[in-house]
């Protein structure tokens, strides 16, 4: 079997089960059959990343921490062990037989509909990403919009749970995680656009296939674009809500904010939405400034497209991992002050050095003109946020 | 009429009555949410994919949570004691049908109607943005100009209030 034919297998597989099915259903029922067979794989395999990412999260926090982690739990009724990569399924079982409690005063429906209102914009932007070649769910002309569009649905979830708690701690985190994911959605959006002046389109699949031919002629490799992906990086940890920005779910302050007032298999649900967010803003990243599914060198395409996707994503799974086992919280007016004061001016010099790039002849010139562009402004912009916040060396007065 | 299009109404109306009938605040502006999200529905129904999710966008994500924040700090979300129904809202849909009444007849006897369904148009995202560009720059730019002086000018009047304060 060829590379190609590998790389293509799940169409092949699809157009195979489409065509066996033809003869037996009524045709109004086909569009409705391959629509079903291209969200399946993705309802299968995201959760399972998910499962394994918890499990995995608990290592590596595990060895930051310099403690073994989850180890024990392997194949039940047997010795084997796997490294404690069961631990996923016992944790599943123990989220689907638990009591689940709803407050006396909980507002039950709302209270009822809040996780299902999460979960679902979350899988709905999986189907604009394109996991390999060939292989986007629904290629809209809008692909970026619309995952923007159902991302920014989740907020009105966050809502729904805090408020429908009845519960101080889950209003309260339900504002904090509003407020944050309002205001890092504007970066979060904004340093996206330079990578749409320059390719022209929306559309998800065209964006990969504008990246081809290697790492250099990724968006991430332009002065512009690298500048673009971090900041990019930094609003999409803020709108999933993972450490350093998890103030909204602070346990040492305010218990665990809007799902304080979850368990069972409904705080399963947040905590599946959430993560499944984290990996749908990653696949984001990667489409936009990573190349998408393209290999890394021209000579690795041989390897299938669907393996980078996902090797792509485990990095960024491990770096948000890495960002959780080593960063402390910030505090509510610097969470604050980051996005509206350092990332939104960033992020629209990167879109003007984005124009500015387009416009001008390749070579050094450009090259060192744009990245002036950024690190100019930036130098000064976090150069003068520092000094207006007057902190300088830190002074004692002892008693004498 | 097309199967989608008689569960998406069937969804603005339902949810549409629910808000403005529901006695909860609160519930009635989430229900308002699910029938915006219907009329998204509606617009990338229509072809309008841009339209369809900027309504989302902008609608979904910004006016609802607009609209619970200012219900959560005004107000609790308890309905208050009293009739829900005034005493003239008879009169009310009374008015209210014979104004639909007048604007039907009169959009139905207007030279629009007589000039029958027009081919749709196929609208992309790209033509929307170049047009945006080039023919329609000034109007676009105006509009820009004006939204972040009135951005601006909020900031400014919730500054001059925090000096005050102090």
């Amino acid at each position: 079997m060829s590379a190609e034919a590998i790389d293509q297998i799940f169409i092949t597989l699809k157009h195979a089960i489409l065509g066996w099915l033809a003869p037996y259903l009524p045709d109004w029922l086909m569009p409705i059959v391959s629509a079903v067979l291209s969200i399946t794989p993705i309802l299968m395999v995201f959760p399972l990343v998910f499962a394994l990412t918890t499990v995995v999260e608990r290592k590596v926090l595990g060895r930051i921490q310099n403690r073994p982690g989850p180890n024990r739990v392997g194949i039940p009724l047997t010795n084997i062990r796997l490294a404690g990569f069961g631990q996923f399924i016992a944790d599943g079982i123990k989220a689907l037989i638990k009591e689940d409690v709803v407050p006396r005063n909980a507002d039950k429906v709302v209270h009822f509909l809040a996780p299902i209102a999460l979960v679902i914009p979350v899988l709905l932007a999986y189907s604009v990403l394109p996991i390999g070649k060939n292989m986007t769910a629904l290629d809209l002309d809008s692909g970026v919009l619309f995952f923007f569009a159902v991302g920014s649905a989740t907020e009105l979830s966050v809502f729904m749970a805090g408020w429908s708690s009845r519960n101080k701690y889950a209003l309260l985190g339900a504002m904090r995680a509003i407020a944050q994911m309002v205001s890092y959605e504007l970066p979060l959006v904004l340093s996206t656009v330079g990578v749409i002046m320059m390719t022209g389109t929306l559309s998800t699949a065209k964006i990969v296939d504008a990246q081809a031919g290697g790492f250099w002629h990724w968006h991430a490799a332009t002065p512009w674009g690298f500048a673009a992906f971090f900041l990019f990086l930094i609003a999409a940890t803020a709108e999933a809500n993972r450490t350093p920005f998890d103030l909204p779910e602070a346990e040492s302050e305010i218990i665990a904010g809007y799902f304080t007032e979850y368990s069972g298999f409904k705080f399963a649900l947040f905590f599946l939405g959430e993560y499944l967010g984290l990996f749908a803003m990653s696949g984001l990243g990667i489409t936009l400034f990573l190349g998408g599914w393209h290999a890394p060198l021209p000579a690795l395409e041989v390897v299938p497209s669907w393996i980078w996707f996902f090797l792509k994503l485990g990095v960024f799974i491990l770096f948000f991992i890495w960002l959780r086992g080593t960063f402390p919280r910030l505090r509510m007016d610097q969470l604050m002050n980051l996005a509206w004061k350092f990332m939104v001016p960033l992020t629209l010099i990167t879109i003007v050095a984005a124009g500015v790039w387009r416009f001008m002849d390749p070579g050094a010139t450009r090259c060192l003109t744009v990245t002036a562009m950024i690190v100019v402004p930036y130098l000064l912009l976090s150069n003068a946020l520092y000094t207006a916040r007057g902190v300088g060396k830190r002074t004692y007065r002892y008693a004498e | 009429m097309t199967l989608a299009f008689a569960i998406l109404a069937a969804l603005i109306v339902v949810s549409a009555v629910a808000a403005m009938t529901l006695r909860n605040l609160v519930h009635c502006a989430l229900c308002l949410a699910v029938a915006f999200i219907g009329l998204a529905g509606t617009y990338l129904q229509l072809g309008a994919q841009f339209v369809g999710l900027s309504q989302v966008l902008v609608y979904v994500g910004a006016v609802a949570i607009l609209i619970v924040f200012a219900i959560l700090l005004t107000r609790s979300g308890e309905p208050g004691p009293g009739r829900q129904f005034s005493a003239t809202a008879l009169m009310g849909v009374a008015i209210a049908l014979a104004v639909f009444a007048v604007l039907g007849k009169v959009i139905t006897s207007s030279a629009v109607a007589k000039r029958g369904v027009l081919p749709a148009p196929q609208t992309s995202v790209a033509q929307l943005g170049q047009k945006l560009m080039t023919d329609y720059i000034l109007p676009l730019e105006v509009l820009a100009l004006l939204l972040t002086a009135a951005m601006i000018g909020a900031v400014i009047i919730a500054l001059k209030e925090k000096e005050s304060a102090k």
